[in-house]
């Protein structure tokens, strides 16, 4: 519990993502199975328990501490953990602490009667930091900027295992992950878990260089097919029973149980996640909304209908087919469908083209009059890979929208750009006024983010904390993806993918865009 | 019995102001902090330490006169006597007599140890004017040692790296540099620029310090495994660019909220803090055996809450002018 405690202090204060992943791994590396086994699960967020909750933790407080000074102090500090943990009154912290696992046992054998009387004696014995680490372990709302794939990544650091490796088994495995460790120090061979929990990581693309690869490749043994705008998943059906992963391996089933309870038939399969109805793709924000939600609520299911748009086939019934060519897992794929009727799967179509001439004039018809993100262009004969292997997938997304827009306000970085002024807000002219339509904080190189950052500095205006509003006079040609209306924004209008394109040091701000010009890139919904 | 002072501060029968934001004919100064003493007055009345810092921070002639008066002598204008109290943050409380009534104006203070400064000293009064930066039961400061320790383990886990501690030029930075001499560190620690004439002051008024040494000449290798102090506003601008993978530190009482270190980047929060916390301000009160307390500024709605449940008469004034939120780094914290 002490060695955790000291953990989820160093993860929560470190800004680095290597030197979380670092400590994660040492951690793992010297705790003793089966602590680091329920570590993990707590910070993967696999680990609930059925009486202790925050209110319990609240009641039990308030049995030592003013409720209305309690109240004020939580409002103040906003983290039960942090609020908690310093306003305990009572201390003996020579007191020994249970192992993690001990911990564990005692919170899920506990009644719920006696529940507070040991949460209460746990908090006198632990220090201020136990203490923080035990409410955020109790309530399993830890707030310290880990998730489940830094945890697995540093697993693989640890192990030398591939993190594609450790992805694949691991919706198969339970806590406290004996197996896994013990395949992880090579103490045992990998674990062998249910084909239908079993994650397979996902064959990804490359971009197109419209410059060299046009000219080199020959467009006979390529297939074609639209870049749907929304995310990818993949679906695993086994004997009734349905999962849906992230291209990251996480489970989404629970919030989308329109398409989980409606896959019939056995398969692995590989598609894009969309919501909109008769498999009409709605905008991406839709799609954020569903998204945005752990388990899903009725309305939304019903307003934003999901369905997956399949393009590949990864295990056909329980057959691994994903050494077979393109062409015949496509195949595979069509008999499948039309075996097996589905209801919130459709099959995502091949475009037929003669030459890249013809499909660049399909991704710019596509991008322009259905929004198209662009296409993807598939070697016909390419198994499936997982990673990125080369010379297999393309994408050759849709030319990006580009806006002259001008700087408003810059705020600092963090981690390595901490003391740059790189988070940039931009505007376009509305009559005589500046509006804010996005804020961008890459597409430059280090040597142009220290050029602006100067230029931050000479030209500020006014401070508000960490922000600094600067002369409106530096124009960026901004590119994006996509223009969508928002309520959320002055503006009205919302960038997708907002990026620098160029600084454009030699334009004049009145030369830069207006509000009415970025209606012709407001996408209709 | 009404009190002579009203709720601006003004000691009514001689009309001084105690710590004014705005400059006033006559002015008792508890401490030089910013927030408290302005420049601009006609007339200051404060102790020798005081005197000094404000002559160092804001030039000689910061105000018409300074009448200097030590801790414990009483000094009598017009039937108001007044005498300055240690309140142990380089500082003053400030007690007032007049008509068999007493009234005391802590400034900002605090009781726990610190080499560099008075002790604080329980002055009984009928009317406490009080601060409560930290008033919440969730403020409960640790030991300073320990926090030191801390930075020293850190340090010599990271002898890559350079520590950069941001804490306030007055006060804090030379009461951390103390600590990490009490705590055996020998090393030469290094200054940024601001904090250099503060920093002589103190050893000028008889507060050694160890060797102190500007960072801006030192070269960025020789900083690797080094504590360099710093304002918190400029640990993480571009000042703090010539550090070799800085670990982010900052001495104060808010870093007990691990949220807020989190959100400001704070990488290693030492809670080292110039005010009294929770548990000091309710025995404060209680010691003095005050009947009625006002509260200048801080977390005012839990500590009259306090007051009222023990049966005292309490109310907020709300003095806004009296900074209490580290995060930009100019204010006391």
């Amino acid at each position: 519990m002490k060695s955790f405690a000291a953990l989820l202090e160093l993860l929560v204060l470190t800004p680095s993502r290597n030197r979380k992943i670092e400590a994660l791994a040492d951690y793992f590396a010297t705790t003793p199975d089966p602590d680091r086994g329920y570590a993990l699960a707590i910070l993967t967020g696999a680990l609930m328990f059925k009486n202790v909750k925050p209110a319990v933790l609240r009641d039990v407080v308030v049995r030592e501490v003013d409720p209305y000074l309690f109240g004020l102090s939580y409002d103040y500090v906003g983290d039960l953990g942090e609020t908690i943990a310093l306003i305990w009154p009572h201390h003996e912290t020579d007191g020994d602490l249970p192992t993690l696992s001990e911990l564990i046992e005692l919170f899920n054998t506990t009644s719920k009667g006696e529940l507070p009387d040991l949460i209460a004696s746990l908090l006198t014995r632990a220090a201020i930091n136990e203490r923080w680490a035990l409410v955020k372990l109790a309530t399993g709302a830890l707030r310290i900027g880990v998730n489940a794939r830094l945890a697995k990544t540093a697993l693989a650091e640890m192990s030398g295992k591939p993190l594609q490796e450790i992805e694949e088994v691991w919706h198969g495995l339970t806590m406290p992950y004996a197996e896994l460790f013990g395949w992880l120090s090579g103490e045992t061979g990998r674990p062998d878990i249910d084909h239908a929990a079993r994650f397979h990581p996902l064959m990804l693309s490359n971009p197109i260089d419209e410059a060299k690869d046009l000219d080199r490749l020959d467009p006979a043994v390529f297939a074609a097919e639209w870049k749907w705008d929304g995310i990818r998943v993949q679906i695993i059906g086994s004997g009734g029973r349905v999962s849906m992963f992230s291209r990251t391996g996480d489970d989404i089933a629970a919030a989308f149980p329109d398409v989980v309870e409606n896959v019939f038939g056995d398969a692995v399969l590989d598609g894009e996640l969309l919501v909109g109805h008769n498999f009409e793709p709605a905008l991406f924000n839709d799609l954020q909304q569903r998204l945005n939600r752990k388990v899903a609520i009725a309305r939304q299911v019903e307003q934003l209908p999901a369905f997956v748009r399949v393009y590949d086939m990864l295990f056909d019934g329980s057959e691994d087919i994903r050494t077979l060519p393109w062409t015949e897992r496509r195949a595979r794929l069509e008999r499948w469908f039309a075996e097996h009727p589905q209801t919130r799967l459709d099959l995502s179509e091949v475009l037929p083209f003669g030459g890249w001439d013809e499909l660049a004039e399909l991704r710019r018809t596509g991008a322009a009059e259905h929004g198209h993100e662009g296409v993807m262009v598939k070697l016909r004969t390419s198994p499936y890979v997982p990673g990125r292997p080369k010379g297999y997938w393309y994408k050759w997304k849709r030319d990006p929208n580009v806006v002259d827009a001008i700087l408003m306000y810059a705020q600092r970085g963090h981690g390595k750009r901490s003391s740059f002024y790189s988070d940039y807000t931009f505007g376009v002219w509305k009559g005589n006024e500046i509006v804010p339509i996005g804020k961008a904080y890459f597409g430059f190189t280090d040597e142009e983010l220290k050029q602006l950052d100067k230029w931050v500095r000479n030209n500020t205006v006014a401070a508000f904390g960490p922000v600094r509003e600067v002369k409106k006079e530096l124009v960026f040609e901004v590119a994006f993806d996509s223009a969508q209306q928002s309520s959320r924004h002055k503006s009205g209008v919302a960038l997708r993918f907002p990026r620098i394109n160029r600084i454009r040091w030699d334009k004049p701000a009145s030369e830069a865009n207006t509000l009415d010009d970025m209606r012709v890139f407001l996408e209709a919904t | 019995m009404l009190p002579f002072l009203d709720r601006d501060l003004r000691i009514k029968p001689i009309d001084v102001f105690i710590d004014p934001p705005e400059p006033k004919g006559r002015a008792i100064i508890t401490h030089g902090h910013g927030d408290h003493a302005r420049r601009g007055h006609g007339a200051v009345l404060a102790t020798p330490d005081t005197v000094a810092i404000m002559k160092t921070r804001y030039g000689e002639d910061c105000a018409g006169q300074f009448q200097e008066l030590e801790y414990g002598t009483p000094l009598d204008v017009d039937g108001v006597r007044a005498t300055f109290f240690p309140a142990r943050h380089i500082l003053a409380q400030v007690l007032m007599e007049h008509g068999g009534q007493r009234i005391v104006v802590t400034g900002d203070y605090k009781r726990g140890p610190d080499a560099t400064a008075q002790p604080f000293e329980l002055v009984r009064c009928d009317l406490l004017v009080t601060e409560a930066t930290f008033g919440l039961p969730v403020f409960q400061h640790p030991d300073p040692m320990v926090e030191i320790v801390r930075l020293l383990r850190s340090v010599r886990e990271h002898p890559e790296r350079a520590h950069v501690i941001g804490c306030y030029a007055l006060g804090k930075a030379q009461r951390v540099i103390a600590l990490l001499r009490q705590a055996g560190y020998a090393e030469p620690i290094y200054l940024h620029g601001a904090m250099l004439r503060l920093c002589a002051l103190y050893e000028e008024r008889g507060i050694p310090l160890g060797p102190l040494v500007h960072s801006t000449d030192v070269p960025k290798e020789k900083l690797r495994g080094q504590i360099v102090v710093a304002p918190p506003g400029a640990i993480k601008d571009r000042w703090s660019r010539r550090l070799p993978d800085p670990v982010l530190a900052v001495a104060s009482g808010w870093m007990s909220v691990k949220q807020r270190a989190r959100q400001s980047g704070v990488e290693l929060p030492l809670v080292i803090s110039d005010h009294v916390d929770w548990n000091e301000l309710r025995t404060t009160i209680r010691e003095t055996a005050a009947h009625t307390i006002w509260v200048t500024h801080g977390r005012e709605d839990a500590l009259v809450y306090w007051c009222q449940q023990q049966g005292l008469e309490a109310e907020p004034l709300r003095i806004v002018a009296y900074e209490d939120d580290g995060e930009d780094g100019e204010a006391s914290e």
